[in-house]
């Protein structure tokens, strides 16, 4: 099973397994990572599960999609390598993933 | 004077299951009036997944949010509830047995017998972005909404976003503001093409600025701005003289007053008795995502179930004289009636 390493603003590091085909965001809600919030429960529509993926796994996990960028407006401190985490799904080639998650996701 | 507005039940949350609830309490002739602080029903239906599809409406393999909605409203239409949108509950009393007063933001006041908490996550209300200090402009210089355009006339205005609020009240107030600044993270908009194309000639004109960024930094004091900070996508900074800052990221679940209407509260969920839906003050129920209890689904369909029986001990209250008799739409004709269609 793939392992997700989540970086929360405050330095606390969960290391988890994810289950193949589930998504980032899924993986975090069932481990506690309480700074993802995903109101929307991975819509797409509410931009409360921002992670700022960690450098060197950016072109690994890719870009948004279009839906996924315009919904980023919604998200504060947005950088190059930000992604809504319910969007990106869990692969074999995502074992190992690190994500930095923000201090706010807007409220 | 305010009017006060009474009625039999009033329901806190126009959602898929404060919808249902007039449904179950009109077929035993309880009247309804609902409180919403969208400006549309529907609730979360309508604000986070219009076009997503729900698969798990019993009886229905696939519709929309939006479309349960619409449903949900032609399904109610023959016991004419009546709406107050973009108004939010600020404070529910008990005057006494089967008696509360319920007011809004909007200064409307409702007097009721049943009061029913429909309202799923709490509030909808705006993102507050994440500039130090932003808190203390709030009353004055910094605004989620627009109430009165007149306000800002001849000030320098900053509008923060991507979206059709931000275009829209950029367009609107550009006018009559003194100088206005669009500022958004990326060189592209999500608005409407007609708004970014009437904002981009403006901006091509010299009638206003749009600047790719965001904002880092207040200026100010006693909650009035006077400039503030941007930082530029390229790594530049600009200061800019700002009266009034419109930020507009969309919305976010806040539980809001809530937590202070006397009920127990068990993290930001309202317990309730599972026969009834009653919250533990009598005559205060809570349906939907809004409740808790042992082996709570946060589903439509369970907040479906929960409107019909918390509709039965409603009718005690409303009702006191009267035996409750229980009916099928299937074959009750004087259900049909009130249906309209016996």
């Amino acid at each position: 099973m793939p392992k997700i390493t989540f970086v929360e603003h405050d330095g606390t590091v969960h290391t988890v397994d994810a289950e193949l085909g589930s998504t980032v965001m899924e993986t975090a809600l069932r481990n506690d990572v309480s700074s993802i919030v995903a109101e929307c429960g991975g819509g797409c529509t509410c931009a409360t599960c921002l992670v700022h993926v960690d450098d060197a796994w950016s072109p690994i996990v890719g870009p948004p999609s279009a839906d996924e960028e315009q919904m980023l407006d919604a998200a504060f401190e947005v950088k190059p390598t930000s992604r809504l985490c319910c969007q990106i799904k869990v692969t074999e080639e995502l074992d190992g993933l690190i994500v930095h998650t923000p201090a706010y996701q807007g409220r | 004077m305010t009017e006060t507005i009474k009625t039999d039940v009033l329901i806190i949350g126009a959602g898929p299951v404060g919808l249902f609830a007039v449904f179950e309490l009109g077929l035993l002739d309880i009247k309804t009036h609902l409180v919403d602080i969208l400006d549309k029903v529907g609730g979360q239906c309508a604000e986070l997944y219009p076009e997503k599809p729900i698969y798990d409406i019993p009886g229905i393999p696939l519709i929309t949010g939006h479309g349960l909605s619409e449903a949900l409203m032609e399904q109610i239409k023959p016991f004419h509830p009546t709406f107050h949108l973009g108004e939010m509950v600020t404070t529910v009393e008990k005057l006494g047995e089967a008696q509360f007063r319920v007011a809004t933001n909007a200064g409307k006041i409702f007097e009721c017998k049943v009061v029913v908490i429909a309202a799923g996550g709490g509030s909808f209300q705006p993102k507050r972005p994440p500039i130090a200090g932003v808190e203390a402009y709030e009353s004055k210089s910094v605004h989620y909404a627009v109430r009165k355009m007149d306000a800002f006339r001849d000030k320098n205005l900053v509008v923060v976003g991507g979206g059709d609020s931000a275009l829209d009240w950029t367009l609107n107030l550009q006018p009559i503001a003194k100088r206005l600044t669009l500022i958004h993270r990326r060189d592209d908009f999500r608005g409407a093409p007609d708004s970014v194309n009437k904002m981009r000639a403006l901006v091509a004109a010299g009638q206003m600025d749009l600047k790719i960024g965001q904002v880092t930094e207040l200026e100010g004091a006693d909650g009035q701005l006077s400039a503030l900070s941007i930082k530029g996508n390229d790594g530049s900074t600009a200061r800019i003289d700002c009266d009034a800052m419109l930020p507009f990221f969309g919305l976010t679940m806040k539980l809001g007053p809530v937590a202070d209407w006397g009920l127990t509260m068990e993290k930001d969920l309202i317990p309730v008795d599972m026969s009834t839906f009653e919250t533990n003050v009598p005559g205060i129920f809570a349906i939907g995502d809004i409740n808790t209890y042992p082996g709570k689904l946060k589903l439509i369909l369970s907040g479906f179930h929960e409107g019909a029986l918390m509709a039965q001990k409603a009718h005690h209250y409303i009702y006191p004289e009267k035996r409750l008799v229980f009916q099928y739409t299937t074959s009750s004709t004087n259900l049909q009636k009130k249906l309209g269609v016996a």
